[in-house]
């Protein structure tokens, strides 16, 4: 074990991956000389090269079909976009052709590619900046969607995604690169996808996050137990496809209560998912309708109170659980 | 050509404002007094001045991430932009926009972009509803070396030449799209080569030159207006600070001489010594320009710091237009 940040953790999978695999290759805009806009390819350009670690142009939805084409022809590309607001541009490719393909083909075609990008609001960079996907991602069949919380599980779950068959989108919290964390320095060290973690252990209401939400949730928890003695249960999905849908239900069976807590829009997003599949198999053991602390439904603003007032706080959290309560 | 006496005058002016504007606003975000990341434009300055001394209010432009210098050379108002990087509810966009998502429909500017090379195809449909209406006016689009790699500008060249729109497509190329220079994001030299494969000139100019710009332009924009359609105007130009920032030197993707170089062709200087050479301006004359800007900035800058915060009842306001 050793101590250290999100993006180094993600850095040391990508390393260890370029060591044993010499069909992954990475590229992306300004990973290589730049070292990554958040810093995770730092170093990778010097150690592997510029055929493995790969400058591009800013051209998103040619970078995305350059990681298929080559997926196809036998590699196993890591493809990042700078921030998940850009992969709108890349759309069509991840949906039309990643998704897709092996299904179309009869499973003929395979795309093995790693898709990384950075997500999320809170740096005040306004609308066409501060987007959450991983709702929208999941909403599509044949992407698998991995969305880590800590640096553990940003390693085990990235080196994970590169022995996927399947495209992957993996997800990563712009509010979460600097955290530190120990994380397992075994080179076969991997986290199985589908397999949420109970991050903390709690019987009257269990909370439900993934990424940066589960932050929230936790600090939640911790304000719940201290000041109103409620003792909440904290669920990381850590992936939302696959979903691990029965660790969510043990637990519910268990609080009776649920709240989910994430930054996307309320409207159409993930937790309507999550609160329909727990109501269809946990109904009798509710005894309060599910809640959903998310985003507010509008293009995120520029200002610091707006802003603030449009993200879920774990304020929110406390409130939700109280009122349920 | 012959350039007026005025017109000297107008180009200098709007650098200047663009200029001063500009070292401001980099001085107020390291301060942390104005948060989020600003590009900003110095060093580029010669091109917007250049291209909107031919554009009247009803002329539009699209902008980019690098875009307070279009807004100002368009004739934007110091006081709702500062108050707009304050994020105050006096600014040009409540305090929703920030930085990268300014607009002025006023003044014909319909918006600067987060997204890069999300500027092209609008300023394109733009030109469409002119050249639709009939009414003489010419859209356009502001977008950098690096944008002209995505798939939207390309779109956006062809369906101008083949529709003939009263369009400009105006690439910046300041040799860098963030860290990586040119040489590595494109295989050409010139970006105005692209224009062949689209069926409409393409012309390249020193974008450290505000009098060649501004020819340059002229003849895109008469082009433009004469309804023989798009021109795509390459400007060779340079940033003098980081991709995001004031810091100009020192930085690990380009080297200290060449910044130097460039700043040896500091476009304000040169018209400055320009129009003292040709006699039309003193250089105490000039100074006062300096200042006065300096002036309407720092009363711009006291407005923007005083003005109150949006209302929180503000925030789910106008996601829709219900009019
Ligand atoms: C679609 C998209 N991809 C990536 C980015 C991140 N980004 C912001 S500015 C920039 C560089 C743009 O370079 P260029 O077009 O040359 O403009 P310059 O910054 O040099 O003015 C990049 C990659 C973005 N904003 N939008
Ligand atoms: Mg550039």
């Amino acid at each position: 074990m050793a101590e250290m940040r999100y993006r180094e953790a993600l850095r040391e999978a990508l390393r260890e991956e370029l060591i044993r695999d010499d069909r992954v290759f990475l590229m992306g805009e300004d990973i290589g000389a730049y070292g990554g806009s958040y810093a995770v390819t730092t170093g990778l350009l010097e150690e592997f090269g510029p055929e493995r670690v790969r400058d591009t142009p800013i051209a998103e939805s040619g970078i995305i079909g350059a990681g298929i084409g080559a997926a196809m022809g036998g590699m196993r590309p890591m493809v990042e976009l700078m921030t998940i607001n850009f992969s709108f541009l890349a759309l069509d490719q991840i949906v039309n052709s990643a998704a897709k393909l092996y299904y179309m083909s009869h499973g003929q075609i395979n795309v093995p590619m790693v898709v990384r990008m950075a997500s999320g609001g809170g740096s005040q960079l306004a609308a066409t900046h501060s987007h959450s996907l991983e709702g929208m991602y999941a909403h599509f069949p044949g992407l698998k969607v991995v969305c880590p919380s800590n640096p553990a599980d940003a390693k085990g779950l990235l080196k994970r995604a590169f022995r996927d068959e399947n495209t992957v989108i993996f997800i990563e919290h712009t509010s979460l690169y600097g955290i530190k964390g120990e994380v397992p320095d075994d080179p076969d060290f991997i986290i199985e996808f589908g397999k949420a973690n109970v991050v903390r252990e709690g019987t009257d209401v269990t909370l439900i996050g993934y990424s940066g939400s589960v932050w929230q949730a936790s600090r939640a928890a911790t304000m719940l137990e201290e000041q109103e003695g409620i003792s909440a249960e904290v669920i990381d999905l850590r992936t939302l496809s696959p979903l691990d849908i029965e660790t969510v239900i043990r637990s519910v069976k268990k609080t009776n209560r649920a709240v989910i807590v994430e930054d996307d829009w309320k409207f159409g997003g993930f937790g309507g998912e999550l609160s329909a599949q727990i109501m269809e198999r946990a109904f009798d053991w509710l005894d309060a309708p599910v809640a959903r602390v998310s985003g507010k439904d509008v293009p995120l603003p520029y200002n610091r109170n707006l802003e603030f007032a449009a993200l879920p706080s774990e304020e929110d959290v406390v409130e939700a659980v109280l009122a349920m309560l | 050509m012959d350039i007026s006496k005025e017109t000297l005058f107008d180009l200098h002016h709007r650098m200047v404002r663009i200029r001063i504007f500009e070292e401001e606003a980099g001085k107020l975000m390291e301060s942390a007094k104005i948060p989020g990341a600003l590009h900003l434009y110095v060093g580029e300055e010669a091109v917007a001045a250049g291209v909107m001394c031919n554009l009247s209010d009803q002329d539009q432009i699209t902008s980019t991430h690098r875009g307070h210098g279009h807004l100002v050379a368009k004739g934007g108002d110091f006081k709702k932009m500062y108050a707009e990087l304050y994020g105050r509810s006096t600014g040009y966009c409540g305090g929703k926009g920030g930085s990268m998502h300014i607009s002025d429909m006023d003044l014909g500017m319909l918006g600067a972009n987060g997204i890069v090379a999300g500027g092209p195809p609008i300023a394109m449909g733009a030109a469409f509803a002119n050249k639709y209406k009939g009414n003489g006016n010419v859209a356009v689009a502001f977008f950098g070396d690096g944008a002209s790699n995505e798939g939207a500008f390309h779109e956006a060249a062809n369906m101008a030449a083949t529709w003939k729109l009263p369009l400009v497509l105006c690439c910046e190329n300041n040799g860098y799209g963030e860290f990586t220079p040119q040489a590595n994001h494109q295989a050409i030299k010139d970006v105005a080569d692209r224009a062949v494969g689209y069926g409409m000139p393409g012309v390249v100019c020193d974008g450290m030159d505000a009098v060649a710009v501004y020819e340059a332009a002229h003849e895109a924009v008469a082009r433009a207006r004469r309804g023989e359609g798009p021109t795509l105007l390459e400007c060779k130009t340079y940033r003098f600070f980081d991709h995001v920032g004031i810091r100009g030197i020192g930085l690990s993707y380009r080297s200290d001489d060449e910044v130097m170089e460039w700043k040896k062709r500091d476009a304000i200087q040169a018209i400055e010594k320009r129009m003292i050479e040709v006699g039309v301006a003193t250089a105490e004359e000039l100074a006062a320009v300096h200042d006065r800007v300096k002036i309407e900035a720092a009363e711009a800058i006291a407005f923007g710091e005083a003005s109150p915060w949006p209302d929180e009842s503000t925030l789910l306001k106008d996601v829709y237009n219900n009019d």
